[in-house]
């Protein structure tokens, strides 16, 4: 084959080329392989370079929970969606318009989602006996009428991987290891992406490994070349960058900003981060990246379970720290005892769930929104606690500020919930000002509020926090349990009155606490009677369905709850400015039935426990059967 | 900072102490209060930390920080507060169900781990709070409540669990002997790590003179084998009994009957377990010779030290953290 040296950026590549070039303004793309073929690192790596290139841009990683299923079987497989726009895109589209398979189990499980006339990649090589076998095909479905329904461009890349690495010193089973390389290269091409991040990246990734480093560069370029060379397709297509808001932008998953936000936090709030936790899937990138970021003064302590890592951060949060716990459903049930201590001695503490398919162990890598209800009500007694839901990303940074905000005033456990979907998908973040962020600080107590006899819980009149002793504080020794407290002295107390209201006091509490949260704000087109209203990842499928409904001249408004307890103050007064009020959720309708017994309307739902976020079409077709039924 | 003088009642809170009348606890409790008088760290500075069970009303009796908390995770509390606070004396109150049962997990790891933490176990073999279940280091056919057959669990031997579990101090007291119990509360807090002592306590309702056999006055005299390091471990009115290491075990012999130069001569800081382990299965239970005093003292980094220099080395390596900076760290683009 003859090579040629790919223009690093690829708006300089159009000079001789033969092929047409497609200007559009957004492209689907999905890598889907063997866990082993690298297809999490070649979407990351396209996602940047379009980052770079200015795109906007939404993801959707899927990878089992098996860390290697049996290669090559259905199981095994992993895939890494992308979508790529010149305008504010909200999701990581429905429907592929290109899919690249790397094995015929890829192949079998993801092409039923490519959209007909799409661009279908696939490694021939990976097609024999065995891979088919294990795929469940009887025939090999290359030589079926794939090539009718798709454009196909059937590439052998394990034999031109080889090719290209020979003389970069890698040998063995090493070799076939930069064929997802070739595979970015080639899609860089076909999509007219800039190889440079790309080449920066592994670079930088394999500093170590120079072979390594020369290996994947060959194999990316390699890939490059063969569109190039072959005409692979007739046409490539172009996306040009969005019209973004002016400013510094990063590629980040929210696990990453959550984790950023964490640290934020504690600089905000003037304390010392402690964060314990046990590992679970999808919540561990959160310790992982804290782990990193010691330099900061965060203590990260992985604990010998759920139980103890909730534990360790009420000692620390007792102790002064801005006490930190993240987990998944599984760890929430193990944690809600000690989160109702947590609750009663009144410590700021907040509890990360990151929420995956469940029950039980469920389906740890897929993304479910369905642990709202134990998030609200799953501690013994009357147990009011504020939860708080991440719509995207890039919110988490300000979320886990915000989370911290609310449990340090009001001397309460914040839940703060995310997803998997949320955690490992990725957008453009506009940086903020770190210089704006607020001061979220609240004093420890220095001197006693009771004359000589410090109280423990005597209350702050507006917020009804009982004052933060921490110990090393002289004359303010005291003793908190869980055991009911007297009001305002701490002393335990089985007095019935008593009880009434401490159980009240707490509710109000909390409940209190919309009084200093946002309104909910509303999206709204004139003469909209159906309002969407969502919480958690649902946030951008319901966005992008109201920008197609409104294209299409359908009148919609849109809402996004971010509090979820308590909730805004306005919601009632929003509700019942539309006729139908439609609450799509990935899961059996957990906001829904809250909705309905708080506010006593007929919400809608729609709902889905599939392991996957909604396509927008699912949602807009849900809102015109409604916009149907009423008219 | 000067410490200031303190006296036993500077250690008392105005909280009626609640245990039932003749209980260990209450011996235990003025014994930890004379100690602290005299331990020279402000009170203020002195945290205590408890699960559930009778032993677990501590805290409100200890006029200091503390925390009554849930059941069996006393050591996990503790451990997240003197991992951000080194500069706290942090103890931790349990029972032989809070520590042993439901906290069993919390109990090892906190001593794997070897925070600066003193853990003192209460163990009176028999649920007192819930009104006479049998425990962990109850007996093999103890008849309670909950076993009017007799039970059939196989006891913990809490010393032996220690070792097991890398304590680096691990010591035997008895609530009978307050001067005995004031000198392994000061060697605790003079270990840096964690310190875990298994204190025998009665319970005068529901397991009455379970630790006969070490404090009755005939049988103390034949039972007691006080652990000194330094000194030959003998036993006995006049010490006509002592203990060597011979095929694998520590035995009991006559004195009289071996050369002297076969007694055990207690060492309390040997770096390997193997005699500590061998001294704990003298008896599984306060049921004939038992050893008391410390066991094992040995010297490893404590967790928070190490965890510290790990931050204090970031620090130097990478200055204090930047906020801008590390939201930038993964790359940026600018859209103009």
């Amino acid at each position: 084959m003859e090579t040629i040296a790919p223009p690093l950026e690829a708006d300089k590549n159009q000079t001789d080329h033969p092929n047409d070039r497609l200007t559009v303004d957004k492209i689907v793309i999905r890598f889907a392989g063997d866990s082993g073929d690298g297809m999490q690192v070649a979407g990351g790596r396209f996602t940047d370079a379009s980052a770079y290139f200015g795109n906007d841009l939404s993801t959707l990683p899927s990878f089992p929970a098996e860390i290697r299923a049996p290669a090559g079987t259905l199981p095994g497989v992993s895939s890494f969606q992308v979508q790529i726009a010149d305008y504010d895109i909200l999701t990581a589209g429905d429907a592929p318009d290109c899919l690249v398979a790397m094995n015929p189990a890829a192949l079998r499980t993801n092409l039923n989602d490519l959209r007909p006339g799409g661009t279908l990649i696939v490694n021939t090589e990976a097609f024999d006996e065995r891979n088919l076998v294990k795929a469940g095909y009887k025939e090999n479905p290359l030589e079926s009428d794939l090539a009718q329904v798709y454009r196909l461009i059937e590439i052998p890349m394990d034999t031109l991987t080889k090719e290209a690495v020979k003389d970069s010193g890698v040998s063995g089973r090493d070799v076939l290891r930069s064929k997802n390389f070739f595979a970015l290269g080639l899609l860089a091409w076909l999509f007219n992406r800039p190889l440079e991040p790309t080449i920066d990246w592994v670079e930088t990734k394999f500093a170590k490994k120079p072979s390594v480093v020369a290996a994947n560069i060959s194999a990316l370029r390699a890939g490059w070349n063969f569109g190039f060379t072959t005409e692979a397709a007739k046409t490539t297509f172009e996306v040009r960058p969005a019209a973004l808001r002016p400013g510094t932008y990063t590629n980040v998953t929210g696990n990453t900003a959550l984790a950023w936000g964490l640290i934020a936090a504690a600089q905000c709030a003037k304390l010392p981060l402690f964060y314990g936790t046990y590992p679970i899937t999808p919540a561990s990138d959160i310790l992982h990246e804290l782990s990193m970021h010691k330099n900061f003064g965060v203590r990260t302590f992985q604990a010998e379970d759920e139980i103890a890592a909730i534990g360790a951060v009420i000692g620390a949060a007792f102790a002064g720290n801005l006490g930190v716990t993240g987990t998944s459903g599984p760890g929430v049930a193990l944690k809600s005892e000690a989160l109702s201590l947590a609750l009663n001695t009144e410590l700021p503490l907040i509890l990360v769930d990151v929420q995956r398919a469940g029950p039980s162990t469920g389906m740890p890598t897929k993304v479910e929104q369905s642990d709202l209800f134990i998030a609200m009500f799953g501690r013994h007694g009357e147990a009011p606690l504020p939860v708080i839901a991440i719509p995207t990303p890039a919110e988490a940074f300000d979320l886990a500020i915000e989370a911290a905000r609310i449990a340090i005033k009001y001397m309460t456990p914040v839940i703060l919930m995310s997803d998997n979907h949320v955690a490992n998908s990725s957008e453009p973040w506009l940086l903020p000002d770190v210089e704006s962020l607020p001061d979220i600080s609240i004093p420890f107590a220095v001197s006693s509020n009771g004359g000589g006899h410090f109280l423990p819980y005597e209350r702050n009149y507006e917020t009804f926090a009982r004052p933060w002793a921490v110990p090393g504080t002289a004359g303010l020794e005291h003793r908190i349990g869980g055991l009911e407290k007297e009001a305002v002295t701490g002393n335990v107390s089985y007095d019935p009155d008593n009880h009434q209201l401490m159980t009240d006091t707490r509710a109000w509490k909390i409940a209190n606490i919309a009084s200093d949260i946002p309104a909910l704000e509303v999206k709204a087109d004139p003469g909209a009677e159906i309002l969407v209203l969502g919480w958690g990842s649902t946030y951008g499928a319901i966005r992008a369905t109201a920008n197609r409904l409104r294209n299409r001249a359908k009148p919609i408004a849109i809402a996004h709850l971010r509090h979820l307890n308590p909730f805004p103050a306005n919601l009632g007064e929003v509700l019942a400015s539309y006729r139908t009020v439609l609450i799509p959720e990935l899961n059996n309708g957990q906001l829904r039935k809250l909705i309905r017994a708080e506010y006593l309307i007929d919400a809608k739902g729609l709902n889905k426990v599939a392991g996957e976020p909604f396509k927008v079409a699912e949602i807009e077709a849900a809102v015109l059967g409604l916009m149907e039924q009423a008219s | 900072m000067t410490t200031p003088t303190y006296t036993r009642a500077d250690f008392q809170t105005d909280q009626e102490v609640r245990w039932c009348p003749g209980c260990g606890d209450y011996t235990i409790l003025a014994a930890v209060q004379g100690f602290m008088a005299g331990m020279g760290v402000p009170r203020e500075k002195i945290v205590f930390v408890s699960g559930i069970g009778c032993s677990s009303r501590f805290p409100y009796y200890m006029n200091t920080y503390g925390m009554h908390s849930i059941h069996g995770r006393a050591p996990a509390i503790a451990s997240g507060i003197a991992a951000t606070r080194p500069d706290l004396s942090v103890w931790v109150v349990t029972g032989d169900g809070d520590a042993l049962s439901i906290g069993g997990n919390h109990l090892i790891h906190a001593l794997r781990r070897n925070f600066n933490l003193k853990i003192l176990l209460f163990n009176n073999q028999i649920y007192g709070l819930t009104k006479g279940q049998y425990s962990p280091t109850s007996e093999v056919g103890k008849q309670t409540k909950s076993t009017p057959m007799g039970s059939v669990d196989y006891p913990f031997n809490p010393i032996s669990l220690a070792l097991g579990a890398e304590a680096s101090f691990v010591a035997r007291t008895i609530d009978m002997d307050r001067t005995h119990t004031t000198e392994i509360l000061k060697a605790a807090h003079e270990h840096q790590g964690t310190a875990f002592i298994e204190i025998y306590q009665n319970c005068n309702v529901f397991n009455d003179k379970a630790f006969v056999a070490l404090t009755g006055k005939d049988e103390r005299a034949i039972n007691r084998i006080d652990l000194v390091h330094g000194k030959p471990i003998t036993f006995g009115p006049a010490g006509e009994r002592g203990v060597i290491f011979d095929d694998g075990r520590a035995q009991i012999v006559e004195t009289a009957a071996v050369d002297s130069s076969r007694i055990l001569v207690h060492d309390q800081h040997r770096g390997d377990p193997t005699i500590a382990f061998a001294l704990s299965r003298l008896s599984h239970g306060p049921y004939g010779p038992t050893p008391l005093g410390i066991f094992r003292s040995v010297r490893r980094p404590t967790y928070e030290t190490v965890m510290s220099q790990q931050l204090a080395d970031a620090q130097g390596r990478r200055g204090p953290g930047d906020l801008a900076q590390l939201i930038s760290s993964a790359g940026t683009w600018q859209v103009n």
